[in-house]
């Protein structure tokens, strides 16, 4: 195989069916921002597979021009790991929503999860459902109305980032549709994280939950309603980057700096802590009374499953040869007939 | 074992050798007194003399059942024989009861007349109220029907050993050897072969190797000094074809076949799987043969496990799931979309009893219409079934081919009783296996996803990493050739039917089915699935009485051989046996508008011999015939 790799574009990377999400959706937004990364990865285009599952954010694959799979609802990290499994050369990229992801296939998402598949996981968060026509999601806020729940559901919501991390995630971040160069930096960053990568990303539905992320997201609020989690950084927000977060005791609180405290007071954030206490923490922040953090909140290396399945093999041929085919169906504790009808020990 | 026996003229020692055709043996005792050992060990050795065999296990159904009850028996049955059978006999001649429980389990199926070996030192009180027993069986005159051998194993086992330096616990395992040693001498056996695999097995604990050895001998002996037996029995070898044989369990064989199917194939082999009681040996064994190439993986259910072989086959691999019934209903949904994706996939159900749990260790076959059916939509593929433990490698074999020449997920059916069970196979040469060589589509020049190949209407396999052919599927329906997503109805009608014709033109492929006896006449006994084995032996018998019966056997389910409906309609009854409740007859009532009669069994446990022969007498109007 030759070394050198054709230039690649977003162009090619354009499916040639009409793309069929509501005008105005922020799947829109999503899928230029893939289509912009992938060509910039250095992956021959023939080596990506998008796999999804039911949902308006899974029909992703049909407009993306690589090898796709549709799936079933809720199974796309299922099928995603039987294919990664048995080609660990391809990179394979899953998109799915929020109910998708976390009610019908909630068990295959933390065991991918958990056992460090090297699948990257896009899971777009409206908190609705869409293509059923607006029954609330398993991230719906408590109390929402929807068809299904015209008096308000009575149900907690999941909070992804957490139940991500609890499921042992390696990499857990989270973007916006609506700001481009931040989720593009997360996606190249999921790429070159060895092993599962889940990634939330706040989706706007116009149609049957729209504006649900604005208060925190809008471009006039987002500097005060957000906290950039950035490796290495100090936890700081606000427009004139006047505050920030602390860790107090075994709670975060916020400090303004008008207060007397300044960027040294603040929790300096690392991504690759073995320990998720702290980006459980930081996960459960948001409104009324924190900033909503976005970015990457864990990245901690550790060999995946893929990887592990193929070196055990490996390493099995090593110690004790490829097996053949003969010596399989002519093992165990074998007896000979002969013609004229006699019976000895073994193989004759 | 009372039938034809050519004695002996051995008047002056007692006991004398008489020959018999075949016997049967039970081993029953406590799940923890190695009775699955035991039985194996019995089998082996006579595998070694030369016998025919079939082996059936019956495993307690309960992992921790109190010792000592009912629900804790386990028991090996193992039919050796100087002929060609095949099952593992209706009753045992001989019964070993290791404890009350598994005499009382036990002692309805044993022959009259039989012998029966029992562990008299776990006949006490306590045991006999966990078997549910009032009074002792030893005593009170119940068994008299039978030959009873009294022993005190347990304490026998231990004076053997006493000058051994081991604890009473250990001294207490090789109990199930004394009962061995008994059998041994009363069917003849050498002990060569179980002291050779004592030693071997327990090569690093030599202690352990001569107690199991010494008692062993020790129980051989006690029957020789004391005259246990008046008869012993001894079955001559059989005369099998000659050739390279190993005993085989079900789903070994079934295991090694995938197998076969990749290297041949030259397709790398992936298995899904989910735990499920009886289909996990399939998980297990394949999870042993790393240096083959194969990747297993344990999924967090059944429909994660299908869902990633699916994932495997579109890139490339033989994608294999295993599951029992249960997991078959939860994997229905992804089935479909390799049916929608046209994607080869083999789908293996080890049948087990049902509705729901049902019976996880008993075997069923009652998942015919589940196969064949459960799922939405039009939604057909094929369904072939195992015949015998040593069938389920060619059906693996043949399972494969089709679903990757087809491209079409196909199921493959086993059962309980196949899948536990064993007989001896014999070895196939490499080279005489099929070739399943198949070849991904690399060209981009005129690609389309659903090209149609125009023989097999499959089509092309282009797996990721082929430059120029990025493409999409899934579960939306498809305009036939392009691949493209499509409601339009009447795309709708020709992919519906497409599918259907895939699959119906497998038919073509078919061989012709065979019939044993005459190719038309008065009854013809027609099965499917584990069945064949007592269907066979019950025709067998009903010839040897005189009776005109023809007896053949399905492996294609789905679809039905070519030939099938003239072959019904050329005999006057057919008669359909089996464990379910009538579900290829209704198959075939609905196709070929043909009567059968319907023959049912849903106990958990496979036909006896002698249930067929019965049924054939009575359609024959021949009950009185001898
Ligand atoms: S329903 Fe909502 S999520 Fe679905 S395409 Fe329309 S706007 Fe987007």
């Amino acid at each position: 195989m030759s070394t050198e790799l054709p230039v690649l574009t977003k162009k090619d990377f354009q499916s040639d069916q009409e793309v069929r999400w509501c005008p105005g959706c922020g799947d829109y937004a999503i899928l230029s921002c893939v289509q912009t990364v992938f060509p910039k990865l250095g992956i021959p285009k023939e080596k990506f597979v998008v796999v999804s599952g039911i949902g308006c954010s899974s029909r992703f694959p049909y407009y993306m021009e690589t090898y796709g799979f549709h799936g079933i609802h809720g199974r796309a990290p299922a099928i995603a790991t039987g294919l990664k499994a048995s080609r660990p050369d391809l990179e394979v990229w899953i998109a799915t929503g929020d109910g998708d992801a976390m009610s019908i296939g909630g068990n295959h998402l933390i065991h991918t999860l958990r056992r460090n598949m090297d699948v990257k996981i896009l899971m777009f968060n409206n908190r609705i459902y869409g293509l059923t026509k607006g029954q609330y999601s398993p991230t719906s806020e408590l109390g929402k109305v929807t068809k299904s729940t015209p008096v308000g559901s009575v149900d907690y919501p999941f909070n992804p980032l957490s139940l991500a991390l609890g499921a042992g995630a390696t990499f857990v971040a989270r973007g916006v549709d609506i700001m481009q160069p931040h989720l593009r930096d997360i996606l190249e960053r999921a790429h070159a994280h060895t092993g599962s990568a889940f990634i939330e990303v706040y989706q706007n539905c116009n149609i049957f939950n729209d504006k649900a992320f604005e208060h925190m997201v809008a471009k006039q609020v987002r500097s005060e309603q957000t906290v950039e989690v950035l490796h290495g950084e100090p936890l700081v927000f606000g427009k004139e980057k006047d505050k920030g977060i602390r860790l107090n005791g075994t709670a975060l609180e916020v400090i303004r700096f008008a207060d007397g405290f300044g960027p040294d007071d603040c929790l300096v954030w690392d991504e690759a802590d073995p320990n998720p206490a702290l980006a459980f923490m930081m996960a459960q922040l948001g409104p009324p009374d924190f900033p909503t953090p976005i970015g990457v909140m864990r990245n901690v290396a550790l060999p995946s499953y893929d990887h592990g399945l193929v070196h055990q093999i490996e390493e099995q041929i090593k110690e004790k040869g490829a097996g053949t085919l003969e010596e399989l169906i002519y093992s165990g504790e074998l007896w000979s007939v002969d013609q004229s009808g006699q019976v000895v020990r073994g193989r004759a | 074992m009372s039938t034809e026996t050519k004695e002996e003229d051995q008047s002056a020692a007692p006991p004398k050798l008489e020959a018999v055709e075949e016997v049967v043996v039970r081993f029953a005792g406590d799940s923890g007194d190695g009775m699955q050992l035991t039985g194996t060990q019995f089998t082996s050795t006579s595998a070694l003399v030369g016998n025919d065999l079939a082996t059936l296990p019956e495993f307690p159904a309960e992992i921790r059942a109190p010792q000592g009850t009912l629900a804790g028996v386990s028991a090996f049955q193992v039919r050796i024989a100087d002929y060609d059978i095949h099952t593992p006999g209706d009753a045992p001649d001989c019964l070993v009861a290791m404890n009350p429980a598994a005499l009382k389990k036990s002692i309805g199926d044993l022959k009259q007349n039989g012998v029966l070996i029992v562990n008299t030192d776990e006949f006490h009180d306590r045991n006999l109220k966990k078997a549910g027993y009032e009074e002792n069986p030893l005593e009170d005159g119940s068994l008299a029907a039978y030959r009873v051998t009294p022993a005190e194993i347990t304490t026998m086992t231990h004076r053997a050993l006493e000058e051994l330096d081991l604890d009473s616990k250990a001294k207490n395992r090789s109990r199930n050897m004394f009962a061995l040693g008994m059998v041994y001498y009363l069917f003849n056996r050498p002990l060569e072969t179980t002291i050779g695999w004592l030693e071997q097995k327990f090569a690093k604990r030599p202690k352990i190797a001569e107690a199991n050895v010494k008692v062993l001998k020790a129980g051989w002996n006690f029957c020789e000094i004391t005259d246990q037996f008046q008869v012993r029995y001894e079955v001559e070898p059989a005369s099998l074809e000659p050739g390279v044989y190993r005993n085989i369990m079900g789903n070994s064989a079934l295991s090694i076949g995938l197998v076969a199917a990749s290297r041949r194939s030259g397709l790398p082999l992936f298995l899904g799987s989910y735990p499920i009681t009886p289909a996990s040996d399939i998980l297990h064994e394949l999870a042993a043969y790393k240096t083959f190439g194969v990747s297993t993986f344990q999924a967090e259910d059944e429909i994660a496990a299908v869902a990633a072989a699916i994932g495997a086959a579109f890139g490339g691999a033989l994608a294999v799931t295993s599951t029992s019934g249960p997991g078959l209903a939860l994997k229905s949904e992804a089935i479909n979309l390799a049916i929608m994706t046209e994607l080869p996939l083999v789908i293996c159900n080890v049948q087990r009893g049902g509705p729901s749990t049902g019976l996880p260790t008993m075997t069923e076959q009652s998942d015919l219409l589940q196969a064949m059916f459960g799922r939405n939509g039009e939604s057909p593929l094929p369904v072939i079934a195992a015949s015998s433990p040593a069938d389920c490698f060619d059906t693996a074999i043949e399972a494969s081919r089709v679903a990757v020449k087809y491209m079409v997920p196909v199921i493959l059916l086993s059962d309980g009783y196949i899948a536990n069970g064993s007989e001896p196979w014999r070895l196939p040469q490499v080279e005489d296996l099929p070739d399943l060589r198949t070849e991904f589509r690399t060209d981009p020049e005129g690609f389309e996803p659903y090209l149609r190949d125009e023989q097999t209407l499959a089509r092309p396999w282009a797996i990721p990493g082929t430059p120029g052919l990025e493409h999409r599927i899934g579960g939306l329906e498809k305009e036939n050739i392009t691949g493209d997503v499509s409601y339009d109805p009447a795309n709708h009608q020709l992919m519906t039917d497409l599918r259907a014709e895939k699959v119906a033109r497998i038919a073509d492929e078919i061989p012709p089915i065979q019939v044993d006896g005459p190719a038309e006449g008065r009854l013809l006994v027609l099965g499917w699935g584990s069945t064949k084995g007592a269907i066979t032996g019950g025709s067998q018998q009903a010839r040897r009485e005189g009776l005109e019966v023809s007896f053949a056997h399905l492996r294609y389910l789905n679809p039905f051989p070519s030939d099938l409906g003239d072959l019904l309609d050329r005999f006057e009854h057919v008669l359909i046996p089996e464990m379910n409740m009538g579900q290829l007859a209704t198959l075939l009532r609905a196709r070929y508008l043909v009567d059968v009669i319907s023959m049912t069994k849903v106990q958990g446990k496979p036909f006896f011999r002698s249930e067929i022969l019965a049924r054939i007498r009575e359609i024959l109007g021949a009950e009185d015939v001898h």
